[in-house]
């Protein structure tokens, strides 16, 4: 280990001033932060998108991403400034006394090259150690991060692992230099709770026997408070406020610090319904060859909603593409009102189509950007509705009225949304058609907390107001609590489970119901710690 | 079998297919083409006995499938049949063999070829490389206008002009490239300089530029900013972290350019009155030598082919994807 004197200042941000060029001008990203981190220190940035909490983590390291200039404050790091380097000397930092993990682990490899070659590539080239020994060293990490096979693990290539496990092989290159600073930018935002829980352990575990001092980047608080020793929150480019992670969790001070909580405060009374409205019967539905969903059977009471939890792969949006009729199942069918509805698409009526709609994840690829807001939300109330002329305009201007949008939207293009806006389209664009039923697949997983809550409140409102019945496809548990009557649990294409909410919620689970819910990280920062003591690890 | 081998073996067989029905496409093809072989040798006054003796003598007298046929099966063994020119009516027979024909004029096509694709190859793929690196400087625009001016010139317009430089105004290469089997190696390499350089100025600019385009695409990449924040120099980020994963689009394209300089050239051979398989070919057509015609279609075909398919094999063996399955 490097010697390091312990508490003293590592890294020390005055008044940093970013901007960047877009729509050919210069904006400002970052409006003049202040930004401390003692060695050894690990510190949590968080905030929504926009923030700018990945162009403050980037500066820690003196990097501005092509687009982008720095305008203003120092960057000290162990008493150099960093602003007033030049790119070569900077790359003696980076991959050397500073590395960098990645959102996502899948896209930051270089497909070309092995595993082992690139951990170690940024210590071999700075001199820091032979290539056998760093070789041996990378092994060791892998070993440390609880990889599969560490000793061969390396000598794969990135496509050939897990995500989970990719996310940990950066950590360990992260680690091999034996560096004074990590930079994490949200390393499990693209993970699943169950693989999240490890590599979050990981993590932990080796910034701490390591002294590594950390800047850990995310959007989710009840993760930054497993890893942080202090948290900073940041909006639109400014700090909102800073404190040790305990005093942070207990008694934010800023309303907005508070409203980062929000969505996990919303909690809809379960209620049960005797009618079903859609019944998916005994379907089995394959890729190909692949045996994707398994005997399933799900039961959608009306004017109710039923939340699908799983886990990317466990075949949630499957059910939706088999109820749809997008996807033909092999054996079993979906009843609508008791009537079973023909498999394919092509097979059903314009009526039948016109009760099942579909809202999506991606707002942003669910829309065609040539298209005015009008041209939109029209398409489906002209086809199904027949309306043309002065009552489409009405009908149009009337749901967007029910989405708490006004008529000024009418003539906007996607890209002059925000993504909270282009969710609410989508969900005018659904309703445009009149539906009973409609199928929500992750609709809030792409949006900050605070839009979630207002998107996960209008579909609420709306199926109290059209007595809609829901199927609302969702990895986070925060969300099935906010919104679902009953749940299905889902895994490997088989349902888990299924029930009432608080069936679901309380205990004794199946085990994999046990292992999902104990995998969602809580506001407590002593979560992990206890969750790995129960878990035996 | 290792899925890379089953996937080149697929490739090769879809070749084959590929040449079948091009065989059949060039059979068909020379059958419409206009006039009568007979006719054309023995003149306008020649008896229709006369004419149709003739014709069977050729075999031209059996249906067009077994012609196929036994053209096809010829073809397999290395056989192109045989030549109709150097007949005449009063039925002397000096015909020779297409192979014969053809083999010295492809050597000849084949030389200029390499020695073109030697020089244009590594060039842009080096000019690509930096222009990449310095992408959006002066030297990268400069190398591109360069490169788009001679592109746009017509092949016979570059090669007047560098006769005029370098054969008329300063003598240091001939303006003809006459070669025939006695020339040798040097004299050669020194007769076919200005075809070759005419041949990589024309098709310089499709590489390097595909190069170019190939690399800066892949510097978006998340993975070029983590190697850029692993420390690695901009030289080491283009040749370690984007060129290895930039190979399939531009060998796609070298292999497209490399088809067109034995496919391609007629002009450039006819401007320097280079015996090559171009000339031989336009010949034969003028003549109605329908076993030489078939014969160049069918080397032209085969040339596109293979090389494509070794630009497919270097697409698939670059895609570690592939090369190293889950």
């Amino acid at each position: 280990m490097k010697n390091k004197k312990e508490n003293s200042t590592l890294l020390q941000i005055k008044n940093l001033k970013i901007e960047g060029f877009s729509d050919e001008r210069w904006h400002k990203i970052i409006k003049g932060v202040n930004l401390e981190l003692k060695r050894g220190e690990v510190l949590g940035l968080i905030g929504e998108s926009g923030a700018g909490k990945s162009t403050l983590g980037l500066a820690a390291m003196g990097y501005t991403q092509p687009g982008c200039r720095i305008t203003g404050g120092q960057i000290n790091f162990d008493g150099v400034d960093l602003t007033k380097r030049t790119d070569s000397e900077k790359r003696k930092y980076w991959g050397n006394r500073m590395t960098y993990v990645a959102q996502s682990a899948a896209a930051s490899f270089n497909p070309a090259h092995r595993l082992i070659n690139q951990t170690t590539e940024s210590t071999i080239r700075a001199g820091l150690k032979k290539q056998n020994e760093a070789f041996d060293e990378a092994r060791a990490l892998y070993d440390a991060l609880n990889l599969p096979n560490p000793e061969t693990i390396g000598e794969r290539y990135p496509h050939q692992v897990s995500g989970g496990q990719l996310q940990r092989i950066m950590t360990a290159m992260a680690m091999s230099p034996n560096p004074d600073l990590i930079v994490f930018d949200e390393p499990t935002t693209a993970l699943d709770v169950t693989t999240q829980v490890e590599v979050l352990a990981a993590m932990r575990d080796i910034v701490k026997t390591y002294g590594t001092a950390a800047i850990y980047i995310t959007h989710d608080l009840s993760v930054v408070a497993q890893m942080a020793d202090r948290i900073k929150v940041l909006r639109y480019g400014e700090e909102v406020e800073e404190a040790m992670t305990r005093k942070m969790l207990k008694s934010p001070k800023e309303d907005y610090t508070k409203s980062l909580w929000s969505v996990r405060s919303i909690q809809k009374p379960e209620k049960k319904s005797k009618d079903i409205i859609l019944e998916v019967k005994n379907v089995d539905a394959f890729y190909g060859s692949f045996h994707v969903l398994k005997n399933i059977n799900i039961k959608l009471p009306l004017g109710r909603t039923v939340a699908l939890v799983g886990e990317s792969g466990s075949g949630k949006s499957t059910v939706a593409r088999v109820i749809t009729g997008l996807l033909e199942p092999k054996i079993g069918s979906v009843k609508f009102k008791n009537r079973e509805l023909p498999p394919s698409l092509k097979g059903r009526t314009k009526d039948q189509l016109q009760k099942i709609q579909m809202i999506y994840q991606m707002a942003d690829v669910a829309m065609n950007p040539k298209q005015t807001v009008y041209d939109i939300i029209s398409r489906p109330a002209s086809f199904f509705a027949g309306l043309t002329g002065a009552n489409l305009r009405k009908r149009v201007i009337e749901l967007l009225e029910q989405i708490d949008l006004d008529e000024s939207f009418i003539d906007r293009y996607p890209s002059e949304l925000s993504g909270g806006q282009k969710q609410r389209i989508c969900i005018a664009r659904a309703l445009a058609a009149n539906p009973e039923v409609v199928i929500c697949d992750e609709v809030t997983s792409a949006l900050d907390q605070i839009v979630q809550e207002g998107i996960l409140k209008l579909l609420g409102r709306l199926q109290k107001d059209l007595n809609l019945s829901y199927i609302f496809i969702t990895h986070d548990i925060a969300t099935v609590k906010a919104i679902s009557d009953e749940v299905v649990v889902m895994n490997e294409g088989e349902v888990v489970e299924q029930g009432l909410k608080s069936e679901i919620f309380s205990p004794p689970h199946p085990e994999y119901t046990e292992l999902l819910l104990s995998s969602v990280p809580e506001m407590d920062p002593d979560w992990l710690t206890d969750l790995l003591k129960a878990r035996n690890y | 079998m290792h899925p890379v081998v089953k996937t080149v073996l697929e490739r090769l067989g879809l070749g084959l297919a590929t040449l079948f029905f091009v065989s059949i496409i060039i059979f068909s093809a020379i059958e419409m083409l206009p006039g009568d072989f007979g006719q054309a040798i023995l003149g306008q006054a020649a008896l229709p006995e006369t004419v149709a003796a003739f014709r069977q003598e050729l075999g031209l007298d059996k249906p067009a499938y077994i012609r196929y046929f036994d053209w096809a099966l010829g073809a397999i063994q290395g056989d192109l049949g045989t030549s109709f020119s150097g007949r005449n009516a009063s039925g002397a027979d000096r015909s020779a063999e297409v192979v014969d024909k053809i083999a010295p004029r492809l050597w000849n096509t084949l030389f200029l070829a390499s020695m073109a694709a030697l020089i244009a190859v590594p060039l842009s793929l080096i000019l690509g490389i930096l222009t990449a690196l310095y992408h959006n400087s002066f030297f990268d625009r400069s190398v591109n206008t360069a490169t788009l001016t001679t592109i746009s010139f017509p092949e016979f317009f570059v090669a007047y002009i560098l006769i005029l430089f370098f054969a008329s105004l300063n003598q240091i290469f001939p303006s003809l490239a006459n070669v025939d089997p006695d020339t040798n190696f040097g004299e050669r390499i020194y007769r076919t300089a200005l075809p070759a350089f005419t041949l990589t100025l024309v098709i310089v600019a499709h590489m390097m530029r595909m190069t170019r385009a190939a690399i800066i695409n892949l510097l978006a990449s998340p993975y070029i900013q983590m190697a850029k924040l692993s420390g690695a120099s901009q030289t080491e980020i283009i040749l370690k972290h984007a060129l290895p994963n930039a190979w399939a689009p531009i060998a796609t394209v070298i292999a497209f350019n490399l088809a067109y300089l034995v496919v391609g050239v007629v002009v450039v051979e006819v401007v320097f009155v280079y015996p090559g398989v171009g000339q031989l070919m336009v010949d034969a057509v003028r003549t109605r030598d329908i076993p030489v015609v078939q014969g160049c279609a069918l080397i032209f075909a085969v040339t596109y082919i293979l090389l494509n398919l070794i630009a497919d094999i270097i697409g698939i063996v670059t895609n570690p994807r592939l090369l190293h399955p889950k």
